[in-house]
This record gives C-alpha cells, structure tokens and sequence, in this order.
C-alpha cells in the first residue's frame, strides 16, 4: 500500500471514529431531563420514585 | 385533535433508529463506487467538505423542523412547513415528505427483499459450484419472473410480498416497540457482520484461496488520491450527492422521527451522534469491504469495468462468487453476513419511511396505528408490483431517479429556503440550540443562513443541465449538449436514443458497440450488447415474436437495428411510471387537502 493512500485512509478514518464515538460517549452521559421528557422508557420508574 | 400518543423509548433508542435510517444499502454498494469513480482517496476532502457545509446543516434544520412541528401535534411535513412559512404553498410543498417516503419504499422494499432472499440462498449453499458467470446468471434469473432459482414460483415476488410484510408488521408494533426495538437488534448486528468481512477482506492474501492480490491493494486502490480530480466539478457534485443519499436527507423520514422529541430535550447533540455514526459505517466499514474483496480476486482492471455498471452489479452479480473461494462454511457464513448487513441496513431505512406514512395517517385520519400500517404497506406493495415485474424495463430506475434523486433535492432546497429566510434564521437558530446538550459553532447560523442554500441551489441546477461526459469546460451558452441522466435530459428522454415509439416492428442500437452473446433461455432469446468503451452494457430479453437481426461478435453504430417484430419499447413503460410517480404525488396533495379540510372543520367547532 502506498504512502499517501495509508496516509488518506488513517486520517479520514481515524477523525471519523474518534469524532462518531465521542459524540456517541457525550450523548450517553449527558444529563437527564427532567420528566415529562421524550422518552417512554423511564417514565414507570420515575412514577415509582413519586 | 390527533390521537396519536406515540414516543420514543430511549435517546439511544433514538440514535440508532435515526442512524438506521440514514445507514443503507449505499453505504456498502453506492460509497466506495463513488470514491473509486471519483478521485480515489481525495474524493475524502470534497465529500468531508460537503458533510460539514450541507450534511451537518441540513441535520440540524431537518431535525429542529420536525421537534418544531411535534410541539404543534404535526408529525409530517406539509402541516409543519405550512406553519413555518405561513401560507398554505407550503403544506404542498410538504406533500414531498409524504409521497417520496411512500415512492422510495415501493423500489427500496423490492431490492431489500433481494437481500433477504440472497442472506437465505447463502446459507442454503445455492451459490456452490457456480463460477463467475453462474453467479451472475443467478441474479439475471432471480429477476426474471418466470424462472425460478428455488423451486418457489414467483420467488422475487414472494420474496417482496415477505419484505413488506415485515416491514408493515414492524411498523404496526409502533415507534418504541418496533421502529426503535428493531434498530437496537439490527445496528449491533450490522457492525458486527461488518467488522467481520472488513477483517476478512484486508487480511486476503495473494496466493492464499486463490485471490490474486492482498486485500491492502484493494484499499491502497481506493485511497490513493488523485489530487487532479478535485479541480473537476463532477467530483463535487458526486461528493454532495452522496453526502444527501447517506443521510436521508430531504425525505421527511428525520423530521418526522424528530418531531416525537419534546422542546426542552436536545437535537444537537443526537443529530450528530446519528450523522456521524453514519459517516463511521459508511468510510471505515463500507469502504473496507466490497472494493479489496473484488479487487483481491479480480484485479483493479476488472472491477473498474465492474464499477461503471454500479454497485448493485458488484454486490449480488460478483460477491456470492468471491466468498465461494473461502470455502463451504466461510462462504457461507460471509453471505449471511454481507446480505444479512444489507438487509438491516435496508430494513432501518425502508421502516424509516414508512413511519411518516403512519404518523400521517394517525395525526389527519385518527387511524390506529396498525390501520395505518395496512394503508403503507398496501400502498407500497401496490407501486411496488410494477417494479418488481417490470425491473427489466426500468421501472425501478425511474422511480429511483425522480422520487429518490430528484425530489430530494427539490425538498431539501425549498425546506433550507424556508427555514433560513422565510420562518428567518434568528428563530430557526433558536429552534436548533434549545436543549441542545453542546455547543453548536456560531458560524454554523452563517452556513445555514448562506452556504448550504446556496450549494443545494446548485447541485440543483447543476443537475438540471449536467453536460454529457459531465465535462463542463466544454460548454457555452450557444453549445450546451446535455447528459443523458440530466434531470432535462431525462425529461426529454435524452437516454432513449431511437427507440422513441411505444409499439414498433424493430428495435435500434442505442449506442455504439458489440454483440457480447446471444443465447436461449426458457424459450426467450437473451442478447447481450456492451458498448465500445465499456461503460454500458445491456441485456435485451427478446420477445416470442421477436428475432434477432445481429449474430454474436458483430459490431454495430448506434441506431441499427438489433431485432425486429412485435416490440414493445422502454419508453412505455417508463412514461407509465412517471405517470404512477405523478398520480401518487397527486394523491398524496388531496389528502393533504382533506386533511386541511377537516382541521378547518374542527377549529370552526371549537371556537
């Protein structure tokens, strides 16, 4: 393979991953709103905890 | 006044249902064929460019239109952009959200349901003994109704009529409980297929299972830059049509997934996870696959010529082949794997647009949710049928051109136009950051506001006028000869060369070229022609009154005849096609319109 290819295909795909999954990892320990919010799943164990 | 109570279960749930949609079969078919066409590893530089100038803005405006919307009980488009833009123009301009959803299922289920079929002939080892051109042959079968490569009658229809139900019986489960619960099985396991044929694929070794290259030759092939090409428009607009196709965008699909997301949570932060997720699927495993595979077993000269036919072709004429030379089990474990990638990348994509068509039906109608799966999956199958029997004919070509290039584009060019300077960049900008769990670049309100309508406005018209060879060095005003696939080329049926009657006595080359083989199968006559430069190829299925005037290895001009008697020309069918597109949009605006009618109603009642 050569040098430029290597060079083109560890960058994009480096910056890519590194971008995606932080993005990803941000998304999963942001904050939680607090209810009423969008999502349905927690909304049982919120009930309980009132 | 709508009963519907949708929502999703989880912002993961969300994530990967919005990156389902978006992931599909073009990310592993469509991407690295472009990137080979275009530049090889420079083809990176304008597709990034056009991620972050028109991909990442038209995320955040599709995204902040369809929360925009849900806060007002409109889940789709032609309700919401009516009440963005204040006057009623715009619900019709909306109606694309309805009926491209709807046009797209009908040819996207079709060739979803090619994956679900190929995923079960790979574990059933059909492909077993087949060389090169038995493999290709089995697809040419597999599409030609009358033939059967299971025994099954009618496979590709039943195979269809499998894949809508699927699709109809997910949906019906609803957003939480089928949408996202679907995506949360089918993405992991898509990564996880993936990741195991781009392993495969880079550790080939030439000499080892009678590949002729290691897989590296393959990758180097696709990513060694050809810095020439970034001068040439063609790559430019390649790059940003392939960044609109990967993202789903200007469908409807994202504004309507969206719009079950409350005011106060974000959109940022999630339009970015879901859009680059797609971005990671689509260079980092999409790129590793397909291309050092073929090239692995058929050298760079072959698969070029190979690329020029698509990336269809490649995927179900040329992979169930190469995968035979790892064996019985291998084989068939990297069938089910590729197939089974692409039948999961489809499924996410094609129960992405089904879910506007719900949602519609739920919000205007007050239909139970899986009434409304009925109406989609009805729908679908009924356009789809055509597809399916008249694939050969290019049926599935022309609703892939105008409902799933062309309308697109228009949508997405009207929506940013709409949002930047008519609902006004100032409350759009606060529609995006409200909730928003980062910190969105100021520059990004520039981009909006400019950039990105601006570069849609282009591609527009670029595509409008696109001239032949896409060479646009030598065009002028006075001398302006356009491309077959121009959306007015298109229009004037620049593609159909002399075959312009419906019904006629002969059949005329449409290109320079050679007769490649004239066989028999089932009492039908195949002839077989490829163009001089080998860009084109076609396979004419000859009729029973049909004969042909040209024997194998002869040469012809475009415009002789290649058979005579009782012909039936493309042209009818695709002029029918363009009908059934324009019947449906049509359709779609008197709902929309009886959907107005009865909120009138309601709003007069109510006050």
């Amino acid at each position: 393979m050569n040098t430029s290819a290597i060079i083109f295909m560890a960058l994009a795909q480096t910056i890519i991953t590194l971008i995606t999954f932080s993005f990803l990892y941000r998304a999963m320990r942001a904050k939680k709103r607090p209810e009423p919010d969008s999502y349905a799943d927690n909304d049982d164990d919120d009930d309980d905890e009132n | 006044m709508s009963t519907n109570k949708e929502a999703w279960g989880s912002r993961i749930g969300l994530i990967l249902a919005m990156s389902g949609n978006a992931v599909g079969l073009g990310n592993f078919l469509r991407f690295p064929v472009q990137a080979v066409q275009n530049g090889g590893g420079a083809f990176i530089i304008p597709y990034l460019v056009c991620f972050l100038l028109m991909g990442i803005p038209l995320l955040f405006v599709e995204w902040s239109i369809g929360r925009y919307g849900g806060r007002f009980g409109h889940h789709t488009t032609p309700f919401t952009l009516e009440k963005m833009g204040g006057n009623k123009v715009w619900r019709y301009v909306g109606v694309f959200g309805i009926f491209s959803n709807i046009a797209i299922a009908a040819y996207y289920c079709y060739i979803e349901s090619w994956t679900l079929s190929y995923t079960m002939h790979s574990a059933l080892g059909s492909f077993k003994g087949l060389d090169q051109h038995g493999v290709a042959d089995f697809f040419s079968n597999y599409l030609d109704l009358s033939t059967t490569t299971t025994g099954i009658p009618y496979e590709a229809v039943v195979f269809f009529l499998v894949c809508m139900f699927l699709n109809t019986w997910v949906l019906s489960r609803g957003i939480a409980g089928g949408v996202e619960k679907m995506a949360k099985i089918a993405m992991p396991l898509l990564v996880f297929f993936a990741i195991f044929l781009a392993i495969k694929a880079i550790t080939l070794k030439a000499g080892h299972e009678n590949a002729v290259n290691d897989g590296w030759a393959g990758l180097s092939f696709l990513w060694t830059p050809q810095f020439d090409s970034l001068t040439n428009p063609k790559v430019w607009l390649a790059a940003a049509g392939q960044i609109f196709f990967t993202l789903s965008l200007g469908q409807g699909s994202v504004q309507c997934f969206a719009s079950y997301v409350k005011k106060k949570d974000d959109i940022a932060l999630n339009a970015m996870s879901a859009g680059w997720m797609n971005e990671w699927v689509e260079v980092v495993l999409g790129a590793s696959i397909i291309i050092p595979i073929s090239i692995g077993y058929l050298g760079i000269d072959r698969v070029i010529e190979l690329t020029n036919l698509g990336g269809l072709g490649l995927g179900f004429r040329t992979m169930p082949y190469l995968f035979q030379q790892w064996g019985p089990i291998l084989a068939a474990m990297a069938g089910i794997a590729f197939f089974g990638l692409l039948f999961f990348a489809g499924i996410t994509s094609s129960l992405a647009m089904g879910t506007p068509i719900l949602s519609f039906m739920q919000d205007e109608f007050n239909w139970s949710r899986k009434n409304s799966a009925l109406v989609f999956g009805g729908a679908v199958t009924a356009l789809g049928l055509p597809t399916v029997f008249f694939f050969q004919k290019g049926v599935l070509d022309e609703y892939d051109y105008w409902a799933g290039t062309v309308s697109l584009v228009v949508f997405a060019m009207l929506e940013i136009i709409l949002f930047s300077w008519i609902f006004g960049i100032k409350k759009g900008w606060k529609e995006i950051t409200a909730g928003a769990d980062i910190r969105i670049p100021g520059i990004y309100k520039f981009i909006i506001k400019w950039i990105t309508p601006f570069i849609l406005i282009i591609v527009f018209l670029g595509s409008m006028v696109r001239p032949v060879n896409d060479d646009w060095t030598k065009v002028s005003l006075r001398h302006w000869p356009l491309h077959k696939e121009s959306i007015i080329g298109q229009l004037i049926h620049k593609d159909i060369g002399p075959n312009k009657a419906y019904f006629t006595d002969a059949f005329y080359a449409e290109f320079e070229g050679t007769v490649d083989s004239i066989s028999s199968m089932n009492q039908k006559t195949i002839l077989q022609v490829s163009s001089v430069d080998q860009t084109r190829s076609e396979t004419y299925i000859l009729g029973k009154k049909t004969e042909p005037a040209v024997k194998t290895g002869d040469q012809f001009q475009a415009g002789d005849t290649l058979y005579t008697g009782k012909v039936v020309n493309r042209i009818l069918y695709t002029d029918l096609a363009r009908l059934l597109l324009l019947s449906l949009f049509l359709f779609s605006s008197v709902l929309v319109y009886l959907a107005a009618v009865k909120r009138k109603k309601y709003a007069d009642r109510h006050h």
